[in-house]
Order: structure tokens, then sequence, then C-alpha cells
């Protein structure tokens, strides 16, 4: 199915949770921040939450700023 | 020091530094490490971004170099330009942070200004105060939308002391005493400062604290300017504290006359 991750598409293999994604990605171990079509995905939720095709993800974490 | 101060109390927790730093434009994490240390700064300030999708694990994250254990990290919404994009910026943040609730709302209105755009902020600071945020908001130097903020319920109010990344320093040292006049949160000077006589000059007029960022990371010696930030920080509390004395016209002698010879 295909999800769009910051803006940029991706095919991944269904069933896909939020924290399949974040392995696929290589960011299960980072300290992320993530949304599924708007909404916050609590880290709680992670594991549980089943994506589906056309999900909307945006992934965030902090960086320098003032 | 005879006189003992209070410290800054912000969201509950005190802070005996009076400077807050940024976390922008500085070469690498490290130096901003580094920095931070000798500023004696125990509050920075980090922005929320999307994380490149082709970043390696092994890249070292902000969060790992500078600890939320030992710093009080205060996300910021740099960058957002309405009232929503802060709100879900601020979202995203304690959602990074675990629940993490004070942040620094700014909602700009210009690129070439970057000054706030009031209207924007005071809709996103109402929504963020209902939401349970506790909101240090960056605004303009208008006395009256500075008190309109305390009112909302921010918990600490922000001024510039000139725009973002300018350096200009305390452009009306009026306004912010207006503003200080009428407060009853911490005001911190937000933007502006260039140099240390710059945040000696806001801790003069009374202000609770500075928050810089350009001022240290863009110094030729970032970490040698955050320490001259620190003592200008210091300094210009203790002076306050103190009270200068009175400005006047003309001289007055500080040897006495009585008692010359000649």
């Amino acid at each position: 199915m295909k999800l769009t991750v910051n803006g940029d598409t991706i095919d991944v293999t269904a069933p896909c949770t939020i924290q399949d994604l974040l392995m696929h990605l290589d960011m299960a171990t980072g300290r992320v921040a993530v949304e599924v079509n708007r909404e916050i995905a609590p880290r709680s939720s992670h594991r549980e939450t089943q994506l589906r095709d056309g999900d909307n993800i945006e992934i965030v974490h902090a960086i320098g700023g003032g | 020091m005879s006189h003992t101060d209070k410290p800054l109390t912000l969201a509950g927790k005190t802070y005996q530094s009076r400077l807050i730093i940024g976390s922008g434009k500085y070469k690498s994490f490290e130096e901003n490490l580094a920095a931070l240390e000798a500023s004696g700064a125990e509050m920075i300030t980090v922005a929320i971004r999307r994380v490149n999708l082709g970043q390696h694990k092994d890249q070292p994250n902000l969060l790992e170099v500078i600890s939320p254990d030992r710093y009080t990290i205060l996300p910021n919404t740099a960058g957002c330009y309405t009232a929503a994009d802060a709100v879900r910026t601020c979202r995203m943040a304690r959602e990074l942070l675990d629940g993490h609730k004070l942040v620094k709302l700014e909602v700009l209105g210009d690129q070439k200004t970057l000054y706030p755009d009031v209207t924007e902020t005071l809709a996103a600071a109402e929504q963020l105060v209902a939401d349970g945020f506790d909101v240090m908001v960056y605004t303009s130097d208008d006395p009256l939308i500075a008190k309109r903020l305390e009112e909302i319920g921010c918990i600490a109010v922000m001024p510039l002391g000139a725009p973002i990344g300018s350096g200009l320093g305390i452009r009306n040292p009026y306004n912010i005493r207006m503003i200080l006049e009428n407060a009853t949160v911490p005001i911190i000077v937000d933007a502006g400062v260039g140099t240390p006589s710059d945040a000696t000059i806001a801790m003069e007029l009374g202000c609770d604290g500075v928050l810089m960022n350009t001022a240290i990371a863009e110094a030729n010696n970032p970490v040698l300017m955050a320490s001259a930030m620190r003592k200008a920080v210091e300094s210009g509390r203790e002076a306050w504290l103190a009270g200068r004395m009175p400005r006047k016209l003309y001289a007055s002698a500080s040897s006495p006359i009585d008692g010359t010879f000649f």
C-alpha cells in the first residue's frame, strides 16, 4: 500500500503499524513524534495502530532553532 | 552579594539563570552544548521539523546531545505564519517530549522583518492556554498586546528588542518599561540582542530575563560570547536590584570641598 510520509510517497507491505513503519525507516529508536492524517498518534499507540492505504503521516523531531 | 535575588519562576519551576539561549545556527551540537554550558542557561529553545527520511539512525539527535534531563527544553513554533500551524506544532512538541507543556509561541507575519503577527499570536495563545499549554509568547513591544497576552493566560510575555537576528539591541526601551510596569508575569526580551551591553540594558530596565540565539551562535567565538552574555545578564540584574543613581545635567563633585588647603 502507499503512504505519504513527510511529503514523500512510499510503498509498504500491509499490514503495517506505525511501529512497523518507524522500523522500516530506521527510526524506531529515535525520539520522534508522529501524526497520522493530522491527528497526533501517541507513542503508546504505535504498536497497535494499523496504517491504511493513502494515510498521510508526518514524523518530526527537535532540531536547532531560536 | 549582600542582596539575595529571587530566582526566576516559569510554570512552577525555578531558574537561577535569567538567560535562555537558542540552538540554531551553531556549527555543531557540540559547539551548541559548550555555549550552553558557558552561558549558564538552564533553558534552551529548539525547533520542530520533519525528520529527513534518508537520515541514518546513527546520526546524532539534538536531544541526545542536549539532555532534557539536565536542561529545560523549550520547543518553539518558529517558521509558523498562522495560529493553526503554531498550535499543531505545539501539539507535536508535547508528544515528542512526553507531555511537556512548556512552549515558546511565535507566529510570524512577514519573512523580511520576522515581526510577530499579533492577531494570529493572540488566537494561537487562546487555543494553547485552553489546551493546557504553558505558553511563553514572543510578541511586539506593544504594551497593550503584551497585557492582552498576559490576560489570556500566557505564563511569560517576550517582547522583541529588535527584529529576530538583527542584533540591533533594545530599540524602544520606553515601551519595554511600559510593558514591565503593567506586568504580573515574567517579561523576557526575546530577539534583538546583538552584544552583551544590549542584554545588560534589557536587565537594567527590570526585565526578568533575556532570550537570545544569533548573538551567541554567530559570534566568532560562540562559547566565549556565551560566557560574556552570562555576565551581562547577571550584571544588568544586579544593577537593577541595586538601583542606579539619578541622571543629572551638571557635574557633582565626588571629593569634598571642605578641607582644601589651596
